[in-house]
Order: C-alpha cells, then structure tokens, then sequence
C-alpha cells in the first residue's frame, strides 16, 4: 500500500478524534463520529482485515450515526461540560 | 483540574504506546497469534468446512460459541433498550397535527379534543414542522427494496465474500430505519411493529442455539454442524457449510430485529408516537 495515503488516512483519524470530543454540538460531534467510523474503515481495508471493514463500515459509519442523531434529536442538541 | 487530567491523559498514552514496542512485528509468522492454531485455519478450513472464506469459517464454525454469546449481547442490548426506554402508559399528547390530504389543511386538536383516528381524508403528522416531501419518500420506496436484497445477498454470500448475518442484518435493519426516516415513525410500525420485531429478536436467538441443540441431539457436540449431515441429505463437510448458512440466517434476523427496536426507542423516547 502506498504510505502516503495510509499517513494521511491516520492524521486525518485523530483530528476527527479529537473534533469529535472537542466540539460542543452533540449532532456534530455524533457526524464527526460517523466520519472517524469511515475512516476506520479504510483503514481496516489497507491493513486486509476486510471483513472487520465491511462491518466498521455498516456498524460505526451507518447504524451507530443514525443512532446517535436519534438520541440527540431527543435530547439536548449542546451539551453542558 | 484539566491541566491534571492531560498530563494523567499524557502519561497513560505513553506508557500504552511504549508498551505496544514490544509487540511482534505486523505480519510476523514466527509471533504466537500466528503460530498456534492459525496454521491449522489457514490450511484444513476448507478441508474441514468447504467454505472459501476463512473469517467465516473461524466465526460461525470453529468459534462458533463466540459468535452465539455476541448475539446474545446484541439480543441483550435491545431487550435492555426497551426495558430502560419503553413507556407503555399510555398518555394523550400535548396537541395532535392533522392534515386534510384533499386540500393539503393543517389541523391541531388541542389535548382533550376529539378526533376520528380512523378518517381516511385526514393522516397524522408529526408536531414539528412537516413539509410535503414527495421527492424523498419517492426515492425510498425506489430504493429500499435494493438495500434490502444487497443486504440478502450479504448474508447469503458470507461464505465466499466478505459479510456474514451481522452485517447484512445492520443493513436489512438499516433498510427498515430508512423508510422510517422518510416517512414516518407510525407507518414503519404499522409495517413492523413492535411484537413482531421483539418476536424476530427472539427468532434469531433461537434459531442460533436451536442449530447447537439440534446437532447435540443428533449425537454430535454442541454447534458441530457435521451432525445435520443426515437432515439436510448432504455429506458431512457440506453439512458443516450449510449449518454455517442457517445460523448466519438466525444472525441477521436478530440484529435487524434489534436494530429496528433501538432506532424505534431512540427515535420516540419510548413511545412510539412521533419520530426523527
């Protein structure tokens, strides 16, 4: 695999990380999340765990987003801390 | 305190990563996750099993006690949602919107207002803001019914591709909450409602460690497929491959079942009354 591609994918894993904590709108945060999700999924696809990236990509990327964007609809849109 | 926390944080994180050197290399066949039993998968899978995907193999064959108890924390999962969110008193809403279908009329009955359920020139919307959206619902009914035979195809073509009942059941449930969203919360209960999910929860379960009992009362272990060998008519390494089919089946329907019901709960606060 070419490494450039694979560095990039892992910088941009952190910064959606850290977004996802950082940020104070819970319905972003919960996009961010399904982002990083995706991005796992590449991830898990370079490294030839093909099956563990189907499921990151129906699981994290699909259901859980929709998931949260239920809870947070919900509840409160900003969260207090 | 947050400066604490950071430097606790830091600290942690070094030392994880400082642990992680001495792991063995990536792909190093002399480590011990490749030098027990992985050989054996990696050379008798298809010997033993006949199916040409080895996760497959490992996960509803070998390991197959493994992959019942997750489904059983998946089963778990949605019947704990229920039990945590579900409202089953049942108590009239604030107000109610109504639309006159003819003419496209907005009405609002008030809390103690009377009003037929049953009109077929009026259907219930949601209270926030609910435009006409002919477009979106559309679409979905265009594309619902590919999603769900992509998500048939996911979980009967486990065995050679990449995919399995837990993957194609999240994109079957996937499918349901799509309709869901697109129109509303009330006409996807009215197409599968609550018992019915709960039932298909159970199903799935079932049909999952019905296959263990059945092998063990055919003679064999639990879960050791080659037992159905006499039911199904085939010789014992297909049975072993077609029992991985049926409790991949029973898979798929219980995390679509439970997917369906956490959206369902998530999506009404648990009274399954208005939607997203």
């Amino acid at each position: 695999m070419i490494w450039q591609i694979e560095l990039l994918i892992l910088i941009i894993v952190i910064i959606l990380a850290v977004g996802a904590l950082a940020v104070k709108d819970l319905l972003s945060a919960a996009i961010l999340f399904g982002a990083y999700s995706f991005m796992m999924c590449l991830l898990w696809a370079i490294m030839g765990a093909v099956d563990v990236a189907f499921t990151e990509a129906s699981v994290g990327a699909g259901i859980s987003t929709v998931l949260f964007v239920a809870a947070v609809f919900r509840t409160s849109r900003r969260t207090e801390d | 305190m947050k400066i604490g926390g950071l430097i606790l944080v830091v600290i942690l994180g070094s030392v994880l990563i400082y642990g992680s050197l001495e792991f063995p290399p990536w792909g190093d066949p002399a480590s011990p996750a490749s030098s027990h039993v992985s050989p054996y998968y990696i050379e008798k899978s298809v010997e033993d099993t006949s199916v040409p995907n080895l996760v497959t193999a490992v996960l509803a064959d070998y390991r197959g006690y493994d992959t019942m108890f997750e489904t059983i924390v998946i089963f778990t999962a949605g019947i704990a949602c229920i039990f945590l969110l579900r409202i089953f008193r049942k108590e009239e809403t604030e107000t109610r919107l109504y639309r006159h279908i003819p003419t496209g009329i907005t009405l609002r009955i008030e809390k103690s207002g009377k009003f037929p359920e049953k009109s077929a020139a009026f259907e219930r919307i949601d209270s926030v803001w609910v435009p006409h959206d002919l477009i979106v619902k559309t679409t979905c009914r265009l594309i619902v019914p590919f999603i769900q035979i992509f998500a048939l195809y996911v979980i009967a073509h486990g065995h050679h591709s990449p995919g399995g009942g837990f993957q194609g059941g999240v994109i079957l449930g996937a499918a349901m909450i799509l309709y869901a969203v697109a129109f509303n919360l009330r006409s996807a209960t009215r197409r599968m409602g609550e018992r019915l999910t709960v039932l298909l929860c159970t199903l799935g379960v079932f049909i999952y460690a019905g296959t263990g009992v059945l092998c063990m009362l055919l003679g064999l272990n639990y879960l050791d497929y080659s037992a159905l060998a006499g039911v199904l008519g085939v010789d014992p390494v297909t049975a072993r491959s077609h029992g991985i089919l049926i409790v991949e089946i029973g898979v798929g329907i219980a995390v679509m079942a439970v997917m369906v019901t956490l959206y369902y709960n998530l999506a009404s606060a648990g009274k399954h009354d208005e939607g997203l």
